[in-house]
């Protein structure tokens, strides 16, 4: 099915407010209802029709071409369907989806798939802190879904991660994994300081050596398990490179043993 | 009617009358496929007939590395009961006792459906506190430790309330070894059939039975019209030649699958000929009052023609 097309012709004067446009917010809209879509932030007014050309396609799958780091709240609470950004994102990308697939090509910024709880994300570029946490003030980050980073992350990824799986391909920041409550962070590169820290439940699993997990992390061993295999096979269809990790031989350590203790990292070694 | 006799075997003008079942189907893995099939085997083990083993169960197949959900080798099994309840105990007892005790196995459901059996939901608290739940996609897995590292275990399964138990056919042969070769020819060709299996052992029963008996205690006695030692004494239902009867007993998880269990193992009996198998084929009903699906052999011969459509329902 032919997209709905979305191509930019500057860059945006202030900071937009993408989250109208997405694919249940803009069915059954015609080309016309498109253009006069409002995205501004600030008392300026600016519709869609002042920013992009539009080109009449089914709302279902939506192609942005171009991308700003002005572009904040794109995909936010979509549901079903498509978004593709060819281009980078600001802030809270794929916040609170429900379901669907948001591809960003370029980069993201912070809060990108804070608390969705179903869909997939992908970022072609690096993510900024905070991927798939809560914003401040919410008990719950990501709670579902998949988020694949092929870059790096910044600080704090998979903060109050409580279900669904947090890929990233590069390297993670400090505090990743902090606070979680369960789901699955995996790291194909190194991650930061304070890995893991107040873990609860759920698993890490870090593909290259990294910073010290501190004594609250307990040292379980070197093993190959089928769980491991079971998360190859259900990630290695969006990440060989994850996939790849969890084949290795790894390292497990429980903890974080300062609070529930019932979490696990898993280093390659 | 005229007799139907195909390569000397004679083919009788009756069916198979088979019951509805509550069935599942699970995928046993380990690290090799001697481990897979061990779990599996012991899993299996006293469970050829509902009727003083709680339930019906046996491999349907072997399976490849790349068709098992860890990418093991493992072993496809299914499990038949009269009821959702004797399932759920079965399988959990089972899996439990067999599954989870055999080095290196992991287990999985093989069914979609709505309906759904624990299996991990109730295996997990094995794990005393240290088991781990993880929800990949859609699936639901418990991580259970063991001394020899993690049993890995679906946490719920689907079940099917569309299975067929009973699909029969019985074997007249003129000795012991020709009712043999025939049955165990019959045994191959139904062993590759998909979503069936023969419960009794290595897919033969030489104990058929007939409804109720003398002793007021049994509901089930020795076929005394098939037992070739008692032809002088009973209305038999052998004829002067017949010396060896054996049956073989099919559950599927369609009707569908009896119907083509059937089919074939009928198709490779009349194969093998009358010289050194089989000199008859019957089945084993009763008389069509109390089981839904009726398999008639002719419509299922490999000359049949196919008049009727096999295991259709006709009640």
């Amino acid at each position: 099915m032919k997209p709905l097309v979305l191509r930019l012709r500057a860059a945006p004067e202030q900071r937009l407010d993408m989250s109208p446009l997405t694919p249940q917010r803009l069915a059954g809209k015609s080309e016309r209802e498109i253009s006069g879509v409002e995205l501004q932030t600030t008392r300026r007014t600016l519709r869609v029709g002042d920013l992009f050309d539009v080109s009449e396609g089914s709302a279902e799958h939506i192609l942005i071409e171009g991308g700003s780091e002005r572009f904040d709240r794109v995909g936010e609470g979509m549901s079903a369907g498509s978004i593709t950004v060819d281009g980078e994102v600001g802030i809270r990308a794929g916040r609170q989806m429900t379901g669907g697939r948001l591809a960003i090509n370029g980069n993201s910024s912070h809060w990108t798939a804070s608390g969705m709880t179903a869909g997939f994300i992908e970022i072609g570029g690096h993510a900024g802190d905070r991927l798939g946490g809560p914003l401040a003030g919410e008990v719950e980050g990501m709670s579902g879904g998949m988020v694949v980073v092929r870059g790096d992350a910044g600080a704090r990824a998979a903060d109050r991660l409580r279900r669904g799986v947090v890929i990233i391909e590069g390297d993670a920041g400090d505090d990743a994994g902090a606070r979680m409550l369960a789901g699955t962070l995996i790291v194909r590169g190194a991650a930061g300081a304070r890995t893991g820290y107040l873990l609860r439940r759920g698993t890490i699993v870090l593909g290259a050596v990294s910073g010290d997990f501190g004594p609250t992390f307990v040292d379980c061993g070197v093993h190959e398990l089928t769980a491991h295999l079971l998360m190859a096979a259900y990630v290695g269809e969006s990440s060989a490179k994850a996939a790849s990790v969890l084949r290795r031989s790894l390292r497990r350590f429980l903890g974080d043993m300062a609070v529930l203790g019932k979490g696990e990292i898993f280093v390659a070694v | 009617m005229q007799p139907l006799k195909l390569n000397g075997v004679l083919i009788d003008d009756t069916f198979a009358e088979a019951f509805g079942m509550r069935a599942a189907a699970i995928v046993i893995t380990a690290d090799s496929p001697r481990w897979a099939r061990q779990a599996a085997v012991t899993m299996t083990g006293y469970a050829t007939s509902v009727i003083g083993c709680g339930c019906e169960a046996a491999i349907d197949r072997e399976l490849r590395a790349d068709q098992t959900p860890d990418g093991r080798p493992g072993v496809r099994v299914l499990v038949f009961a009269m009821s959702v309840t004797d399932l759920q105990n079965q399988l959990r007892n089972r899996v439990g006792q067999c599954v989870l005790t055999s080095p290196g196995s992991a287990c999985y459901g093989d069914l979609e459906g709505q309906e759904r059996l624990k299996l991990g939901d109730s295996l997990r608290y094995f794990g005393d506190g240290w088991q781990i739940s993880k929800r990949l996609g859609v699936k639901h897995y418990w991580r259970i430790p063991v001394m020899d590292g993690e049993f890995v275990c679906e946490a719920t399964v689907a079940l099917t309330r569309n299975a067929v138990g009973g699909g029969n056919l019985l074997i007249l042969a003129v000795g012991s070894k020709q009712a043999l070769a025939a049955a165990e020819a019959a045994v191959e060709a139904i062993e590759a059939v998909p979503d069936a299996i023969m419960p009794f052992p290595g897919g033969i029963v030489r104990s058929g039975s007939k409804v109720g008996a003398k002793y007021k205690s049994m509901r089930a006695s020795t076929n005394d019209a098939y037992c070739p030692t008692l032809r002088g004494g009973v209305e038999t239902a052998l004829d002067p030649e017949i010396a060896s009867v054996l049956e073989i007993v099919i559950d599927g998880l369609t009707s569908e699958a009896v119907a083509n269990a059937m089919r074939a193992g009928l198709r490779a009996i009349v194969e093998l000929g009358s010289a050194t198998g089989a000199a008859r084929v019957s089945a084993g009903n009763y008389g069509g009052k109390l089981g839904p699906h009726h398999y008639h052999l002719r419509a299922l011969s490999p000359e049949g023609g196919g008049h009727e459509p096999p295991g259709e329902q006709e009640t």
